[in-house]
């Protein structure tokens, strides 16, 4: 299942309950306000309303990408931002955005931006900034990776490598 | 001013509680309500802004079929709808005025950039971000 195969978007049936959806989104709206904090299934799933059975599906149907995913998104996306505009140490930036380690924080960095903390920041800081007139929340929610497959996924395939198929997701 | 933009519309999933939020929770003014039917063309104001209205519309057939419809609704419920920016004199003091009157803020004030900004939805879905005016030096 390395493509993800099956949601219900591939499978062309869009339709979901809208009343669902504004739900959905309340748990997508608290990630973006608190993506350093732990959001595990249990508690999206009562921010939505919704069982924990059918609340990672129904996010994924909702938003093209499963809960997890989109927190960790938001996540390197922030760091980004702090790299950038802060001159805050990497360790602190790590803590700070809601990673339990310096290591998996910049091992994820890395497989999502191509590039180490360290190394993004130093030509973030060289790059010349426009968008100081955009309100904050829409550049956040522009920036934030676009990651469409799973960090595990894209791990192997930026080694070359294809051993197994376990399609495990790395929790933030 | 006599030309410029008059109205634009969001898309809302019940005119009844978009009144309702517009005019109540966030103090603007019913410039039209206007009925045919099935068809109700609603327009509010913002009290300081007597040019603009801001049309509240049900994406229902037959000015859309009903599958369109019925994905105009979901966009707008998955808070996919482009951004919309609420000027302020007084974010904090919004802030507090609005949350007590119940309006869903997905954001707190936060300072930035010489300002202050805060977010919110209306019931539909459609995101607000409510800036406080940069005052000039």
């Amino acid at each position: 299942m390395g493509k993800e195969l099956g949601s219900k978007q591939e499978r062309g049936q869009t339709s979901q309950d809208p009343e669902l959806l504004r739900r959905l989104l309340r748990a997508k709206d608290r990630m973006d306000v608190a993506s350093h904090e732990e959001w595990p299934v249990r508690r999206l799933a009562r921010v939505s309303g919704v069982s924990e059975a059918h609340f990672a599906r129904s996010f994924k149907d909702a938003f093209g990408v499963p809960p997890h995913r989109y927190l960790l998104t938001r996540r390197v996306e922030r760091a980004t931002a702090l790299l950038r505009d802060t001159d805050r140490s990497i360790t602190e930036i790590a803590f700070e955005t809601g990673w339990n380690s310096l290591g998996t924080f910049g091992r994820t960095f890395r497989d999502v931006t191509g590039e180490s903390p360290g190394e993004f920041r130093a030509g973030a800081k060289a790059a010349p900034h426009e968008l100081e007139l955009v309100p904050a929340c829409f550049v956040s929610a522009a920036l934030r990776p676009d990651l469409t497959i799973a960090v595990s996924e894209k791990r192997r395939q930026d080694a070359g490598v294809r051993i197994g198929s376990d399609e495990t997701e790395v929790v933030p | 001013m006599s030309q410029g933009v008059g109205v634009v519309g969001l898309y809302v999933r019940d005119q009844d509680e978009a009144r309702e939020f517009y005019v109540e929770k966030l103090g603007f003014r019913v410039h039209t309500d206007a009925r045919n039917g099935d068809y109700r063309w609603l327009t509010v104001q913002h009290p300081d802004q007597p040019s603009f209205q801001l049309g509240l519309f049900t994406p229902q057939p037959p000015t859309v079929d009903a599958a369109t419809a019925q994905t105009v609704r979901e966009i707008v419920a998955k808070g996919a709808m482009p951004p919309l920016v609420l000027i302020v004199d007084d974010c904090r003091a919004a802030y507090g005025r609005m949350c007590e009157s119940g309006v869903e803020f997905t954001q707190e004030p936060v300072s930035r950039y010489g300002s202050v900004d805060a977010s919110f939805r209306d019931p539909s879905g459609n995101g607000w971000k409510m800036i406080e005016e940069r005052r000039s030096q």
